[in-house]
Parts: structure tokens; sequence; C-alpha cells
């Protein structure tokens, strides 16, 4: 485990974050966003935040595919489980999303959906071959990471004819994200200083991607890893070009991002989906060219050309303050479902049912720190 | 009574119907496998003379996917798992039972091997499966074959091990690495084509735990970290005995491989299954000695101790980092699924 030892080691992370001690301004408040979940999640796991000044405030993004993603196509998914002939498949964190009505595909799957587990997308093609009576839904979710496979899957079936299969397609887009999260509504400050970059969706689309950020809206974007040493670099160089009244891409995680990311992925993606003008995203309402959806020529893979859905306007629960949340506006323990009522195991909000999304990240880890320092 | 055919045969509800076939199926494959006396005498329950001791009775289903998997099957894992559940307090394992639901079509061959690896555990493990029941269901009605084992075993007079025994000093200690078992299921399912050499731990722990409560009665208590892993068992002993834990992350022992698989699917050893693994709590005083014991016995080789029990009234089990922080242990709030990206 050499690979990922040298990313951990306890003496270099305590020099690095003595060096964001030093670096780090008494007279102002640095908040930095990490875009993705897998950042949270590591944030918490190695206990970072305890290591950092107190102003350096790490603030979790929206990052988590699951946590995005808006209830009216969510409802979509579960009102295709219900038709008879239909085997709806998705990753395993989709199935515990709470919709309206205290329902979720686990619920309809006891209820007697046929609803499927997939670990990769190619699982859903093996179905609809075992199946040929029935319709295989393959209900995609994710960032840039998950949206080439997907892409494979359709190409797959497209190449061996295979008629019974379709995408509810639901992938977005990380810039387009950033971009809403930097352009405050009215009446509303932006709430972060600079991004720590996503790692897993930079090998995909590249450090280019971001430069709009700092030209734009003057902030910073640093790549970075997952290990710990990655994000404690990262916060570092973030933590000096705000120092230096700078704004540029800098890029961390330099042995597996590149400037204009993984060309063959790219061209697949473009092959296979072309840009939605607008897609809802649960907390930052509608995002213009926000997210993708497959091109006239898959048509035929397509779930929403081929089944005829509503749109029901399905509402979140009125006191869940995850979309304050995934704007960096709010933690999640302030808001007042956090921890009771909703926790991990009765989720109210997205961003408590992955283990990526920053309230399950906080409850996860945090409640034993808290109890820590109260004992201290 | 004609010949079974266990090569190309199958199973057919008319298996679990009562008549003929089912005589056939318990006379050619499991009797002749599990073959002892009170299987012999064809009764519908099995008449056992205990020794005096407490008498100890553990139940546990096994509906595993795949049903064969480096290491083991679902056969073997049915004899260990309820041998361990016994073992756990202290007992002495008497004698099991096996309760079999078979899916219509299932291959006889593959249900030999399976009686054929439950046969050879019990005689490992000397402890004679005595009685048993078959039951068929419709095709497409089970997953190929459930087994349901029970056991019965006697507890030492004057032994008193119990999950609510724990307290505050006390040593926490794990008999080998986790994650094995866990880490080998999820690497043979078809779906995720890993090559990791990984293999399940199943074992007996019988008589690592009979050479552990002889030589320390006065441990507090045993327990086997099976479905949701060491996080949940110590939570579950954490909440039984109204205590917390603090353990060193750097002294849990993780193989290399399941570390590996770990990292790649985003999930935590600390939550995966193991087969053949127990946590041992017990005072202070004893920790070395129960340490050394174990460590020489071949089922508890990379033993360590693992943490102590804490004063915590909201029973946290808590983890130092090898990264020096500290971090809660949570439930597991459903089954570790691998991240999406």
């Amino acid at each position: 485990m050499k690979y990922v030892d040298v990313f951990r080691d306890a003496k270099l992370a305590h020099q690095l974050a003595q060096h964001i001690h030093q670096q780090a301004d008494p007279e102002r408040h640095y908040r930095l966003m990490e875009f993705c979940g897998g950042h949270t999640h590591a944030v918490f796991r190695y206990g970072l935040p305890a290591l950092l000044p107190d102003n350096v405030e790490l603030v979790h993004g929206p990052g988590c595919p699951v946590c995005v993603l808006p209830v009216t196509r969510l409802e979509q998914a579960l009102e295709l489980s219900r038709l008879p002939e239909v085997i709806l498949c998705s990753y395993g964190d989709m199935l515990r999303v709470p919709a309206g009505k205290g329902q979720s595909l686990l619920k309809a799957r006891a209820d007697g959906a046929d609803i499927r587990m997939l670990y990769s997308p190619l699982e859903a093609l093996t179905l609809a071959q075992q199946h040929p009576e029935r319709q295989v839904v393959f209900f995609a979710i994710g960032f840039e990471t998950t949206t080439p496979p997907t892409a494979v899957l359709i190409q797959r079936a497209d190449e061996m004819g295979i008629s019974n299969l379709s995408v509810l397609c639901n992938h977005v887009l990380t810039p387009a994200a950033m971009h809403a999260i930097l352009t405050p509504s009215e009446g509303e400050a932006t709430a972060i200083d600079g991004f720590i970059g996503p790692a897993h969706v930079s090998t995909v689309i590249g450090s280019e991607a971001y430069a709009p950020f700092p030209r734009q809206f003057g902030k910073p974007v640093v790549i970075a890893g997952f290990e710990p040493l990655d994000l404690l670099q990262a916060i570092s160089m973030l933590v000096g070009q705000l120092n230096r009244h700078e704004a540029r891409v800098e890029n961390q995680f330099s042995w597996a991002v590149t400037p204009g990311g993984n060309p063959k992925a790219r061209a697949l993606v473009e092959q296979v989906f072309e840009r939605r003008d607008s897609f809802e995203w649960r907390g930052l309402g509608e995002v213009p060219a926000s997210a993708l959806k497959i091109r006239p020529e898959y048509a035929r893979y397509d779930a929403e050309q081929r089944f005829e859905l509503s749109a029901p306007r399905a509402r979140e629960h009125p006191a869940c303050e995850c979309p304050a949340v995934l704007r960096g506006q709010k933690r999640p323990d302030q808001c007042r479902l956090f921890g009771t009522p909703c926790t991990p195991d009765n989720p109210l909000g997205a961003c408590m049912v992955s283990s990526e999304g920053a309230c399950a990240a906080w409850y996860r880890y945090n409640r034993g720190r808290i109890a820590m320092q109260e004992r201290e | 009574m004609s010949r079974l055919d266990l090569t190309n045969g199958k199973v057919e509800m008319a298996h679990g119907g009562g008549g003929r076939a089912m005589a056939q199926l318990i006379s050619q494959l499991f009797a002749r496998a599990f073959d002892n006396e009170w299987l012999a005498q064809g009764n519908d329950q099995a008449q056992l003379s205990l020794p005096a001791g407490r008498l100890a009775f553990a139940s546990d289903s096994h509906v595993v996917s795949p049903l064969f998997f480096p290491g083991g099957d679902i056969g073997s894992l049915a004899v260990h798992g309820t041998l361990n559940d016994l073992a756990m307090c202290g007992a002495r394992p008497h004698a099991l039972s096996v309760g079999f639901i078979l899916e219509e079509g299932f291959p006889l061959s593959e249900l030999a091997r399976i009686v054929e690896s439950m046969a050879q555990a019990s005689r490992e493990a000397n402890v004679p499966i005595v009685t048993g029941d078959t039951k068929v269901v419709e095709r497409g009605k089970g997953d190929g074959v459930f087994i349901n084992t029970s056991g019965v075993g006697i507890v030492p007079e004057g032994l008193d091990l119990s999950g609510d025994r724990a307290r505050p000093g006390d040593c926490i200690l794990l008999s080998g690495s986790v994650g094995d078992h866990g880490a080998c299921i999820l690497t043979q399912r078809e779906s995720l084509g890993f090559a990791a050499d990984i293999r399940s731990d199943s074992c007996a722990l019988h008589r690592l735990t009979q050479a552990m409560v002889a030589q320390v009665p006065q441990l507090r208590c045993m327990r086997d970290p099976t479905r949701g892993g060491l996080a949940n068992t110590l939570n579950e002993l954490a909440q039984q005995s109204g205590v917390g834990m603090q353990l060193e992350e750097a002294a849990i022992p993780v193989i290399q491989p399941v570390q590996a698989v770990c990292e790649l699917l985003g999930l935590d050893p600390l939550y995966l299954a193991n087969e053949g693994k127990l946590v041992a709590i017990c005072p202070p005083e004893q920790a070395p000695e129960l340490l050394a014991l174990m460590r020489a016995h071949p089922q508890g080789k990379s033993a360590a101790i693992i943490g102590t029990v804490t004063a915590d009234p909201q029973q946290f089990v808590q983890l130092r980092t090898r990264f020096g922080g500290n971090r809660l242990l949570d439930w597991l709030n459903s089954e570790p699924l691998p991240r999406i990206c």
C-alpha cells in the first residue's frame, strides 16, 4: 500500500498543517469549498478540521451526485419502476434517497417494484439480455466521472442491437454548478473564497475547465487528490493565493490531472450526449446548460422518449436546509432537522443519504469530535 | 430405491414433498455425508445426553451469494457460523441441526458439494449434525440454497460471559485481520470482475475460545464480528454495557489485499464481515496473558490489543486514526456500498 501510505504520513501532515497556521492571516477568514463529496468524506475521515487554524474553514459543496438530484427526477424513476414491464436499475446510494411522501426506490422495491442495484452500468446490458420480454431502464446519475461508462453502455447496446434497454439520463456538469454557486442570487453574497477542485472529475475534464472562475469571479481553484496530504497541500496553496490576492487555477493532483483531461473519455461523451438547455439541481434550482441528455441519434435509448413521463412537482421537506448546505451558506448542524429527526437511518434530506453527502459526513464523524471536545 | 443422479440431477419439488424422492435425498445424500448415530436412528428429532452446565442454544441462517468462494462455501460457513455463536459464550458445542431451503432446479451436484463441505466442517470441529429438515421452493422463489443451522452447547459451571459486562479500563482484543470474508465475497461478485487474491477467513473458533476461557476465566465477553464488521460489533457491545470505546487504527490488523480492495471501492474494512475472527474484552491485568495465549493458537496468530473501554454515557466508539486524528466509528446505517465516483 506504499502508493497510498505516502500520502497519509502523519509527520508530513503535521508539518503542512503547521505551515498553514503560519500562512493564515489572523485578520481574515478563509472559506474554502471542497466541491467534491469525496473530499468532504476525506476531510472528516482524517479529522482535518482539527489540524487547521480556526479562521481556515472548509465548506462542503454540492459535489455528491445523489444529493443534487431533484426530487422531480427521482419521482420519474419511481413512476417508471411501477410499470410492470420495467426493471429499473441504478447505483446503490440512489436507492435510499427520500422522495415525496416518505417514498424511496428501496421502499418501492419492498412494495413490489423490480429495482436492481448495479455496480457498473454494463450490468444493465446483461439484465436486458437475460430478460428480453422486459424493459430495462438504467437510472443514470453522476458528474463527469460516471458519464463515460453510461456512454459505453449506450454504444454497446447499439452495437449489439439490444432494443429493450434505455437510460434515464441525469448526468450533470461540475463547472456549471460552480458557476451557479459563484453567481449570487438577489440579496445574498457569495459564501466562499476559493475552491478545492474535484479529483476524479478533473481527470476527465482537465484543469483548463476551471479557467473561467479565477478570470470571471476572482476565485482561485486548486485541484486536489483525495488523500490527506493532497488536501492539506491544496489548502496551503489556496491560502497562499488568497494572501497574495491572486486567483489562478493550480493543479495539486498533477500526476493524474492534465490541462485537457482525458480526450478519449471526452470524445466518447461528446458522441453520445449533448447539453440540456437547463436542468434543475437540488439546492441550486434551474441551472442553464448544466446537464447532459442523449443525442437524437441515440434517441431510441432515451427513457424520456421511450416512456411517457409526467413531471410531478414533488416537494422536499419544508424545513430541510440542504439547499443552503449545498451552496455553502449553512453548516449541516445549523439545520434544525440535523441529528433529530434527520439521521442516516432516517434521512429527510438528500445530503444525509450518501456517505459523501455533507450532512451524513458531519453526522458520522463530527458527533464524536464534539463529544471529545466536551470531555476535554 | 433408485439411485439419486448426483452428477446431472436437479432439485425437484418432490425432493421436499415428504415422499420417496425426499427419503432418497435424505438417505443417499444427507445421512450418508453427515453419518452419525442420531441420524441413523431416522427419528424426527435427536435425543442427546448432555453433560452438566448451562445449555447454550444458537441459530443462524445463511443466504450468501456466491455459494462457493475462496476459503469456503455456504455449507462450511453455515457450520462455522453457529459453532462460533455458541463458542462466544464459552460454550463447548455439542450438536448441530441443519435446515435446507432448496430452489427447484438447483443442480444436485452443487448440493452434494455443499453437503460434503458441511460434513467435513462438522467432522473437523468434532460436532455432529444430528437432525435436519429439507424444503423445496418453486424455481424463482429462492436463491439456489438457503441454509439454517442451529446448535446446542454446554457452558461450564462458573463461567459467565455476556455483552453487558465490559467496564471502563478493560482491554479490547481482536483475534486477527478484519474484512477478509467481506472483501472476498465482494471480489467474487461477477459484476466487479476483480482478480484480488483474498480468501474468506471462515473457520470454527471454539477451540480457541475454550483455551481462552480455561486460562482467563475473568474474560468479560467475546463476540464474532460477522455482518456489520468490527465497527458494528463494538457498537453493540458498547451499547449493551453502557460504555464507550477508544480504538487505535494502527493496531487493527488489515491484510494488504483487503486494504487495496477497500481503497478502490471506497469501503471501510472495519465494516466488512468476518467469519473466523473474534473480539474479546477482559480486565487490563489479564490482557497480556490473554494476548500471548491467542497468538500461540493458529486462529489467533495476528491477535492484537486494539483499544480500551472508556466511560462514556453517549456510548461512542472512537478511532484514533493512523493519521493522528480521532473520529467516530459509528453504527453502519445500511449495507456497505461502493461509492458512485
